[in-house]
């Protein structure tokens, strides 16, 4: 007769609990940073597991940061300066009415298979990457070029009606509508990354989306580094590629990629000395890193804004003036200040504050006063008769306080009361498609310098602008006036129109430019923070002799 | 425990009904009693918020952000400088409802459908318990998502939305018991009396399979609580500046090195919960024990 | 015996087809697509990505489709991971997960059960209240507060254990598993209490004691088997349920695990990815359930019997 034995499981209890002890006591033997710094392998936090390594499929910036280590476009970025430096082409040469760019591939460029990388493997890529079928997220980066919108939406189906030409072996033209000032840095982004036709073809179509060939044993690249691991959930490791052209100046020996989703998790991580360098830090850190010495904490400002959109169709934010008098209601400095702890930078308009070559017009600042009087001329003076709206957000923490504070800051100053919604993340992008808010919180982050990346999403057609704004003269000004135009100080002052008329219809309320935010060891050389907060690991080195940050400060 | 036998068999002598012959039992247990209390003053003081709450659990003070417990904020404040104390006893009016209001409904269709599917048997038994199984394996978050999406975010879908889950284990364990004690003597002795199910059930099932109910019911309502907090830290349940005990927990939980006591305090008031549930919940058992008392 | 579980698994095919269209339906009614971001998709991309993942076509027919591959064992590819079969990504994580859900039971088991069989044999004493609060507080400790917790203290203060990983530096299995258990120990410990303290009370007990067994022998010879029969019941669904919910605790740790793909796959309307991990928990839950349901029969000997007639 079986019958459970309370002395044995008693026993297995105790067991168990001995093993438990054992391991613990055996030590945890030499954290990642420490054997890292001495290995130069560099272990780097880098958010969610990457989806794609496919560079025409990927989209999030997990991938992204792997494809800039285990891929290279024709130019590439120093990620001090940001300048354009040369890529996998050695040289190029822009015409000068600005619509013709000969690129001048390295001749000692190799795929990591060892086949030489020619001009057709990136007309071939670009190609691909703008093909219909692909159904590639990023393919409007390539719009300039001649015949690349229509071919992208499949209107016209001939590669060849595409300006990408194959001179020689080594020698690439492209061709483009318009003079674009922005065009050279557009091909240092992943969309226009070359991939290896030969093995893309042996693993399926491809067009196709989902093929083994970015499998670790399939795999070939033209980085700095190629795949050497990628164990799902756990890392993703890179190698330093033996048969890249310039492979001497690559420092580091490997990278590891941490997919580590929760930032509390991260910064654990971090502080048990397993990360050199965390992708996010928590909010509720940073004040005690800050005021540390030798912090490891790194904060700078980012090609992004975060704003407030107003739907322009739903009362009462249908009246201009109910908008401007919310915009002029807004204290961004106090939000930030407070709740926000100063990490990010106050900005009441659109295009990033500090862009390259741009001034934005002045603005609606924080005006109480104004702000009262403009609600009352709207028909609510002191709040009488406001029929109410919702302020919808999708989870998470900052948004979340954001909105707690402004349905205060607005009760306060023109008395109106608000309502809160926080939406699951595909409900609430399903929501603003069908229109169906009143006011909603949004962020745009850009992956060029070009200030027009933050106007063009208001014009009235753009999936983007979900705002029902509509402006005739924006619109001129954005698709007809400014691509033509060579001369950036013609193009600034056409821009500043346009984002003057913006502002004033005040179908957003910008709230703050974004800064990126890691926790950095100090062994880490090259990896300094930049405004489109790219990593570019051929300029990263490690320190061997640097000490290990760990929490306590050893 | 002899004696307490002893002195039990007096007290049903004295003729006193089951629930009165349970409320004398339970008068003795001390835990118990202290449990229902501390429950009955947490009641009352959620129905009191609105009156005595020494602040407005929506006015913030930006400047003076996170401090302390404090003279003038027996908890101290937090991130907006709202007063604490307000936010807990606010929170708790939210998490009390969803905890009874839930566990009741999960109360109710699980006790019935378990004790109908282990006491009838058979093929309704198989039919019945295959559908909890069902439901037991759809994919918990699309429904509630679909549920918010098409009835609207409301407070009361919510509590049943969550109390419609969580029956599934009620009735499982329900339908145990009621299997088991269906081969008891008194049970067959009732159905050879010709008595008619639903009374067998109501009469002498669902009383004696009692303890075990109760005591996962204790469990449910916290679990219920903090259920509540993770669909409305998701965006699927309550809205801010509402809040309840399981979102200050898991807000608390965010800044645990930094402002200990936004964690602390909501814990605690969870954790007060909790335990005098449980208290209370055995006192139940043990004074409800029929057979016991029948001895 | 034999035919009473080859009849249950009999029954699980239509529970299972049950679950695959219910779910497969609800993920559609779902609002917000897998491919709708906060760029703006192109309507050519978007009906291009729908065109490689069949999505263009009639709803009807995707479900036939989607049962024919399954039928072949194939779950098909995940959309949110272009490259990966929805199979591949079930492997992986799926070891692991089991891994961790069957050392959480360990601990909670171990935990829940002693103190809630310690408890019941002294109701009412220190020896009841101790024991029963200790194994009480996992359950006011919800994971996400659990888990930082042990994080901070051992992790970072002490410095004893990893703070994170499976597998990968030794010891760091040992968090992820306390964190998850302690929940369920509550339940345990309160199932095993109340459990045990009806056995005891019932006339077999009572006639083993006036045998002149020790108490002890009282204990684990008789009362046990019994006194376990609800905790039994309900062990089949929590481990079901511990591996849907280690969503938490796999995401505090960086565990690379089934629950993460389980929870994120519902947040990015992965319609592959939700039915594959909902078709195998289903599966698995169904099997445990009857798994529970054999392990409470074997236990109770009357119900044995009527097996025994069947």
């Amino acid at each position: 007769m079986p019958h459970i034995d309370l002395k044995r499981t008693l026993w297995i209890g105790a067991l168990a609990s001995i093993f438990a002890l054992s391991l613990a006591a055996c030590g945890r033997g030499e954290s990642n940073v420490a054997a890292g710094n001495r290995e130069a392998v560099m272990h780097y936090g880098n958010g969610t597991e990457p989806q794609a390594l496919d560079p025409h499929v990927m989209t999030g910036s997990p991938d992204v940061n792997i494809a800039m280590a285990i891929f290279e476009g024709l130019v590439t970025r120093h990620p001090d300066t940001m300048a354009l430096v040369p890529g996998s082409a050695e040289r190029w040469e822009i015409s000068d009415d600005g619509k013709t760019y000969t690129f001048y591939i390295n001749p000692k460029a190799r795929w990591s298979n060892g086949d030489k990388l020619t001009a057709e493997d990136f007309a071939w890529s670009l190609r691909r990457s703008l093909h219909p079928d692909m159904g590639n997220q990023l393919a409007y980066v390539l719009f300039p070029i001649v015949g690349a919108r229509d071919y992208a939406n499949g209107k016209n189906r001939d590669p060849e009606s595409l300006a990408i030409v194959v001179l020689n072996e080594l020698t690439l033209q492209i061709k483009l509508d318009n003079p674009d000032p922005y065009f050279l840095g557009t091909m240092s982004v992943y969309a226009t990354y070359p991939v290896h036709r030969a093995t893309l073809e042996a693993h399926g179509k491809a067009t196709d989306r989902y093929t083994p060939w970015t499998k670790v044993e399939n795999f070939v690249g033209n980085g700095p580094f190629t795949l050497h691991e990628w164990k799902l959930n756990r890392r993703l490791v890179v190698t330093r590629s033996e048969t890249y052209w310039d492979k001497d100046k690559v420092k580091l020996n490997a990278v590891v990629f941490h997919p580590v989703e929760s930032e509390t998790a991260e910064e654990k991580m971090f502080r048990a000395g397993q990360l050199h360098f965390t992708a996010q830090v928590p909010l509720s850190k940073i004040p005690a890193y800050k005021a540390m010495e030798n912090s490891p904490y790194r904060q700078r400002k980012w090609q992004g804004t975060y704003f407030l959109q107003l739907n322009t169709n739903s009362p009462p934010l249908d009246n201009q003036l109910v908008r401007k008098a919310l915009a002029l209601a807004t204290d961004r400095k106090k939000i930030i200040n407070t709740v926000l702890r100063q990490t990010e930078i106050p900005n009441s308009v659109m295009v990033p504050a500090g862009t390259p070559e741009y001034r934005s017009p002045s603005s609606l600042a924080y005006d109480p006063e104004q702000a009262r009087a403009l609600m009352a001329e709207a028909g609510y003076p002191d709040g009488a008769g406001w029929p109410g709206m919702e302020f919808i957000f999708n989870t998470s923490e900052n948004h979340r306080k954001i909105a707690v504070v402004l349905q205060q800051m607005w009760k306060d100053e023109l008395n109106i009361d608000i309502t809160l919604a926080n939406q699951e993340w595909k409900v609430f992008l399903d929501t603003l498609n069908e229109g169906d808010y009143d006011l909603s919180r949004m962020g745009w982050i850009a992956d060029s310098l070009n200030p027009a990346t933050f106007l063009n999403i208001f014009t009235t057609d753009n999936g983007i602008n979900r705002t029902g704004f509509s402006n005739a003269r924006y619109d001129e000004i954005m698709l007809d006036l400014v691509p033509p135009t060579a001369d950036q100080g013609e193009r600034n002052a056409l821009m500043q129109e346009a984002e003057a008329i913006l502002l004033e219809a005040a179908p957003v309320i910008p709230l703050y430019t974004y800064n990126s935010k890691h926790l950095v060891q100090p062994s880490v050389k090259g990896a300094t923070p930049n405004v489109l907060d790219i990593q570019n690991f051929k300029f990263i080195s490690l320190n061997p002799d640097a000490p290990v940050w760990k929490d306590g400060g050893q | 425990m002899t004696t307490d036998v002893i002195s039990d068999i007096t007290e049903a002598e004295q003729g006193s009904s089951l629930w009165h012959d349970a409320w004398l039992r339970l008068r003795k247990n001390k835990m118990a009693l202290f449990g229902g209390i501390t429950l009955l003053l947490f009641v009352i003081i959620a129905i009191l918020t609105p009156l005595i709450a020494p602040y407005s659990y929506e006015t913030q003070n930006l400047d003076l952000g996170a401090t302390p417990p404090s003279a003038a904020h027996w908890l101290g404040t937090d991130i907006f400088g709202r007063d604490l104390l307000t936010q807990v006893m606010y929170g708790g009016r939210i998490s009390l409802a969803v905890g009874f209001v839930a566990t009741s409904v999960a109360l109710v269709i699980g006790i019935t459908w378990g004790a109908i599917a282990g006491y009838v048997g058979g093929r309704v038994d198989a039919v019945m318990m295959r559908l909890v199984d069902i439901l037991y394996a759809l994919p918990f978050m699309i429904f509630i998502v679909l549920l918010m999406v098409v009835f609207g975010r409301n407070v009361l879908l919510l509590f049943l939305a969550i109390g419609a889950v969580e029956w599934l284990t009620m009735a499982r364990i329900m339908r145990s018991q009621v299997q088991q004690l269906r081969q008891q003597e008194f049970v067959e002795a009732a159905i050879s009396l010709g008595l008619p199910p639903h009374t067998i059930i109501r009469r002498h099932l669902i009383p004696n399979a009692l303890g075990p109910i109760i005591v996962y019911t204790t469990l449910t309502i916290p679990s219920v609580m903090l259920l509540e907090a993770f669909l409305s830290f998701l965006g699927l349940g309550i809205q801010p500046p509402q809040t309840s005990w399981g979102l200050l927990i898991s807000y608390g939980a965010e800044t645990m090195e930094e402002f200990p006591w936004l964690l602390i305090f909501p814990g605690l008031a969870l954790t007060l919960t909790l335990f005098s549930l449980n208290f209370l919940g055995d006192g139940l058992r043990d004074a409800l024990d029929v057979r016991r008392s029948k001895d | 015996m034999w035919r009473f579980i080859s009849f249950r698994l009999l029954q699980a095919i239509p529970v299972i087809l049950a679950v695959i269209t219910m779910t497969f339906f609800l993920v559609r009614i779902a609002p917000g697509g897998p491919f709708d971001s906060e760029k703006a998709v192109m309507p050519e991309v978007k009906a291009a990505l729908e065109a490689q993942y069949r999505l263009d076509q009639p709803l009807f027919n995707q479900y036939t489709a989607y049962l024919g591959d399954l039928a072949q064992g194939e779950f098909g590819p995940s959309f949110k991971y272009p490259g990966r079969s929805v199979n591949e990504l079930i492997g992986a994580g799926l070891p692991v997960t089991a891994e961790l859900g069957l050392y959480a039971l360990l601990v909670a088991v171990i935990i829940g059960g002693l103190a809630g069989v310690m408890a019941s044999l002294k109701p009412n004493t220190a020896q009841d209240y101790l024991p029963m609060s200790a194994a009480m507080i996992g359950i006011c400790m919800p994971s996400f507060l659990l888990g930082p917790l042990l994080v901070l203290v051992f992790g970072i203060y002490l410095d004893w254990l990893p703070v994170s990983g499976w597998g990968d530096i030794p010891g760091d299995k040992i968090l992820p598993s306390i964190t998850l258990g302690s929940a369920y120990a509550a339940y345990i410990a309160r199932l095993s209490r109340a459990g045990m303290l009806e056995v005891m009370s019932q006339d077999y007990i009572r006639t083993a004691r006036a045998k002149g067994l020790p108490e002890w022998q009282v204990v684990t010879k008789h009362a046990l088997r019994g006194g376990l029969i609800p905790v039994v019941a309900f062990l089949g669904p929590a481990f079901a349920g511990l591996l849907a919910g280690s969503f938490v605790v796999e995401t505090i740790f960086q565990i690379p695990g089934l629950g993460r793909f389980y929870v994120q796959a519902a947040f990015n309307r992965d319609y592959t990815m939700i039915l594959g991990t909902t078709v195998f928990l289903s599966t698995l839950i169904v099997l445990f359930n009857l798994l529970s349901d054999i392990l409470a029969a074997w236990m109770n000997p009357r119900l044995r019997a009527q097996f025994g007639e069947k």
